[in-house]
């Protein structure tokens, strides 16, 4: 793979915290390799504005190889950038070249209260998940991991949904700011697996109902979070979810 | 001060059992009142305070991500240890707990190792009660690969991101408590002190993070959870926010460290590009089922990988370890590259890595696709790509992730990979209660020392993580809460509370108005530098006694001239990351202290002076069988304890794995 460095010019969203406005602020990048991480490009950017005495960029970023979910930014339009399955962190600085522009922005959803730049509370999604994302079992009462055999095929679908990151792209890319995706992945994996049937219908009906209270927007089936999901979360989670959203409220007492 | 490991009598395999049927207990209305602090929320931190939640106690948790489920186990590839035997291949809580002992090159507690085996099997079914998908066989079963150092296949997996499934598995567990009352969880709020009253743990001083105010919280006891240290190196696998902050508060509270030197450095990770780098990636140990570890047999081949014929490759870890072949422990196979590379048959435009290959994998599993389907006349084309296949669904994630940053396709031309910082063996000292040796503080997990002596075997920190959380912890705290029930709620009105946050508040007034020039990550690199060059791989007495003075410098230089902007009482990084660069400064100072102070070569610490004549580690058990527990006295001052190793079962011989 050919290296090469670049000059780019870059608009970032800055917002002293959440109460404050913001508005975006224009930064000039000078020998920026192509082998760069976009985060690591954004650490030479900060280590540049602090020694000139100025306030760096505030983000959300921790295990920088795509797994823990912490990075955020809406790059040129896009939830984590112009790669497909991909997080801001494992974005490469090879997707540019000399001479570009690069608006970065935070998630933008009401849900998503900005804290601080490109930070936001996404806190939501923990709420979302102690409203029923678990399965009721205590430490110490399980019976051995083989009584129980599972289908490969279905425990592989419940693998594909678990892998959710809890990122947040969905509700970013979502022009509803729906969290669908993120809720259904979780509803699925436990509902595919036979431990998760005992709490099947209460669950997705109290996520659902903590998933509305938090304020996110509805699903008009645009698929745009599944095109940015990082980590290729499928829809037809939220499709299933829906079956089990009708189903649970056909059954149940509540 | 001696030190008392309380390790049960009695014999190996009945010292848990018999712990457990004799300690006290707490009864469900005494534990209402009583109140724990977790700080940290990875494997053993979320593990722990979901199981105490349930046990009916009041638990406090607090991590420094936005979220628990972002702790830095979620990043965990290759999958669990347990010794369950699903494989029918000879495994057994002797083997696992002998394979423990052995691969730490007998610098654990045997006690501790022989219950962490025992649990080993119950970690995995509590999981799959959670909802853990864990990968299966086609028959519904569970399925098992192999790690390193290790004749038999004991690792569950789901597929390269085991960490992040079991991460969720406790999270979950943990947001449940949350909703019931039962936990009261503190996101993005560092601990930056332990408060001590009577001598014993009674809180913590945490700083809010989105406001910067500072927080008193009373604790009956306080749980450590807070991982590693890896990140004193600057580069390593950690997670940009991994610090050794909390643990090093403890430490300077009166908790013994226990071998700070012993450092990880994993053999398969991507290497160095430039040093605007931040972190390094791993790729994990389960690679090594299915890649071959070759360099050229010429120094400085500048052939590509695949030019270079099978005549001409020297794949020196099947050549120098028959037995384990690719599969030997991490240290070994480390130590292994780089003597490669400084020999000069290092590949890649810095000479710093070696190939892993997975060629022969591709063909092999594709064969056997061929043959499942009766296709005997297969052409080597569709088989290669049956092949590629089958490694896809094993290690698709982790080709992925390597293309993304390297741009090569690692299907088609092999991985170059070099050693890198990853795990911290070393810790806060512990007794067999994972109690420290302060009253009322304990540590779990990667934050302790006990476990994996002087080297982990690969999917053990899961396994160590959740064995302390959900089995451990829950049975040793209560044997010390159950003298603790007449203690009513202290109010953090108490002087101790106040003193600790003057404490904490006069260190960040002071940090800030340092004003100096450099920036913090500035002075973090050349920290990791002095580390890796001095107190990496290969370390000798000149070299560690260099690193000590100049990390002496180094901290009247940071202490002087550190630049922090922004203000105190609003989100700002740059402050936080300070704090954890100035602790870590101090810890760089022990672990060479500790480094120099160990005279043998041992697991991943080596001492060029001791070495066996092939250049394997020599150990020396005569002077060197014992913990290193350092107290801190003041600055720059410890005391070395020593808590002598005696080892009932597993007798130490020269570690081999010819």
């Amino acid at each position: 793979m050919e290296h090469y460095n670049m000059n780019l010019t870059l608009k970032v969203w800055k917002q002293k915290n959440s109460k404050a406005g913001g508005s975006f602020e224009t930064y000039q990048v000078k020998n920026i390799s192509s082998e760069m991480s976009f985060l690591e490009m954004f650490d030479v950017l900060n280590e540049q504005l602090i020694t000139e005495g100025k306030d760096p960029i505030a983000f959300d970023h921790d295990c920088r190889e795509g797994i823990c979910g912490a990075c955020s930014m809406y790059i040129d339009g896009r939830a984590h950038g112009p790669w497909t399955k991909n997080t801001v962190c494992q974005l490469h600085m090879r997707a540019f070249k000399d001479g570009d522009t690069i608006v970065v922005e935070p998630w933008r959803a009401a849900a998503f209260p900005v804290i601080k730049d490109l930070m936001v509370d996404r806190g939501a999604f923990d709420r979302i998940m102690q409203a029923g994302g678990f399965i009721s079992v205590n430490t110490g009462n399980a019976v051995d991991a083989n009584a129980l055999p599972i289908d490969k095929k279905n425990a592989d679908t419940a693998f594909d949904a678990a892998s959710c990151i809890g990122c947040g792209a969905c509700v970013a890319a979502c022009k509803n700011s729906s969290a669908m995706l993120f809720v259904s992945a979780k509803v699925s994996q436990l509902a595919l697996l036979p431990q998760g049937q005992p709490e099947r219908e209460s669950r997705v009906l109290n996520m659902v109902a903590q998933m509305d209270k938090e304020g996110f927007g509805n699903c008009t089936n645009t698929y745009a979070c599944e095109a940015e999901c990082p980590k290729g979360i499928s829809v037809s989670n939220i499709a299933r979810m829906n079956r089990e959203y009708l189903k649970a409220g056909l059954t149940t007492e509540q | 001060m001696s030190l008392d490991s309380k390790v049960p009598h009695g014999e190996m395999d009945k010292k848990w059992t018999d712990y457990k049927g004799h300690v006290k207990l707490v009864n469900p209305a005494n534990k209402r009142k009583l109140e724990i602090i977790v700080v940290g929320t990875g494997l053993a931190g979320a593990s722990a305070a979901a199981s105490l939640g349930e046990m009916g106690y009041k638990v406090k948790a607090f991590c420094f991500q936005d979220s628990p489920r972002r702790a830095h186990s979620i990043a965990a590839q290759g999958g669990i240890n347990a010794a369950k035997n699903y494989q029918n291949d000879g495994d057994s809580v002797f083997r696992l707990f002998y394979d423990t002992v052995k691969g730490g090159d007998y610098r654990a507690r045997e006690a501790n190792v022989h219950r962490l085996a025992e649990v080993s099997a119950a970690i995995i079914d509590q999981c799959v009660a959670q909802g853990v998908p864990f990968a299966r066989e086609y028959g519904g079963l569970l399925s098992n690969r192999s790690f390193g150092g290790t004749q038999v296949q004991r690792t569950f997996y789901a597929a390269g991101q085991t960490g992040q499934q079991l991460l969720l598995g406790a999270y979950s567990a943990l947001e449940r408590q949350v909703a019931l009352g039962n936990v009261t969880m503190y996101n993005r709020h560092e601990m930056l002190d332990i408060v001590k009253i009577d001598g014993k743990a009674r809180g913590i001083i945490a700083r809010d993070l989105v406001n910067g105010t500072l927080e008193k919280h009373f604790g009956h006891a306080v749980l450590l959870c807070t991982g590693g240290y890896g990140n004193v190196f600057y580069l390593s696998t950690n997670a940009m926010g991994s610090n050794v902050t909390a643990a090093w508060k403890a430490h300077k509270q009166g908790a013994f460290f226990g071998n700070p030197c012993f450092t990880q450095i994993h053999p398969t990770c991507i290497p160095v590009s430039g040093d605007y780098q931040s972190k390094l990636t791993l790729m994990s140990e389960s690679l090594r089922n299915d890649g071959r570890i070759w360099v050229p047999m010429k120094k400085d081949d500048n052939r590509k990988a695949v030019d270079i014929p099978e005549a001409e490759r020297d794949y020196y870890l099947e050549r120098r370890y028959p037995a384990f072949g690719n599969l030997v422990p991490r240290d070994v196979a480390s130590r292994a590259a780089k003597e490669r590379c400084d020999e000069g048959y290092g590949v890649g435009t810095t000479k710093l890595a070696v190939y892993l290959d997975f060629k022969d994998a591709i063909v092999r599993y594709g064969k056997i696709e061929a043959g499942k389907t009766g296709n005997d006349t297969a052409d080597h084309d569709s088989i290669v790509k049956m092949g590629k296949a089958v490694v896809e669904e094993k290690y698709g994630n982790l080709f992925e992730m390597y293309e993304k940053i390297t741009g090569e396709n690692p299907y088609e031309m092999p991985m170059r990979i070099y050693p890198a910082v990853h795990y911290t063996m070393g810790g806060l000292w512990v007794d067999y209660e994972l109690k420290t040796t302060v009253d009322g503080l304990y540590a779990l997990g990667e934050a302790n020392f006990s476990d994996h002596g002087a080297n982990r075997l690969g999917a053990s920190a899961l396994m160590q993580g959740l064995a302390d959380g959900y089995f451990v912890i829950p049975y040793t705290l209560g044997n010390y809460l159950a003298d603790d029930i007449r203690t009513a709620s202290i109010p953090t009105s108490h002087p101790a509370f106040e003193e600790a946050e003057k404490k904490v508040s006069d260190r960040i007034n002071t940090l800030m108005n340092i004003k100096g020039k450099q920036t913090v990550e500035s002075f973090h690199k050349r920290l990791g530098k002095i580390m890796w060059d001095k107190c990496g791989m290969a370390r000798n007495a000149q070299g560690l006694q260099e690193a000590i003075s100049e990390i002496q410098a180094l901290k009247k230089e940071f202490w002087s001239d550190v630049k922090i902007p922004g203000d105190i009482n609003e989100m700002n990084p740059e402050l936080d990351k300070a704090g954890r660069v100035a602790d870590f400064i101090e810890l760089g100072e022990l672990m060479c202290k500790d480094a120099l102070d160990r005279n043998e070569s041992c697991g991943g610490h080596f001492r060029e002076e001791s070495q066996t004549e092939d250049g394997e580690a020599k150990r020396d058990d005569d002077h060197y069988s014992f913990v290193s527990a350092w107290e801190f006295k003041g600055e720059s001052e410890w005391q070395l304890n020593k808590e002598p190793l005696t080892f009932e079962i597993v007798k130490p011989t020269q570690r081999s794995y010819k």
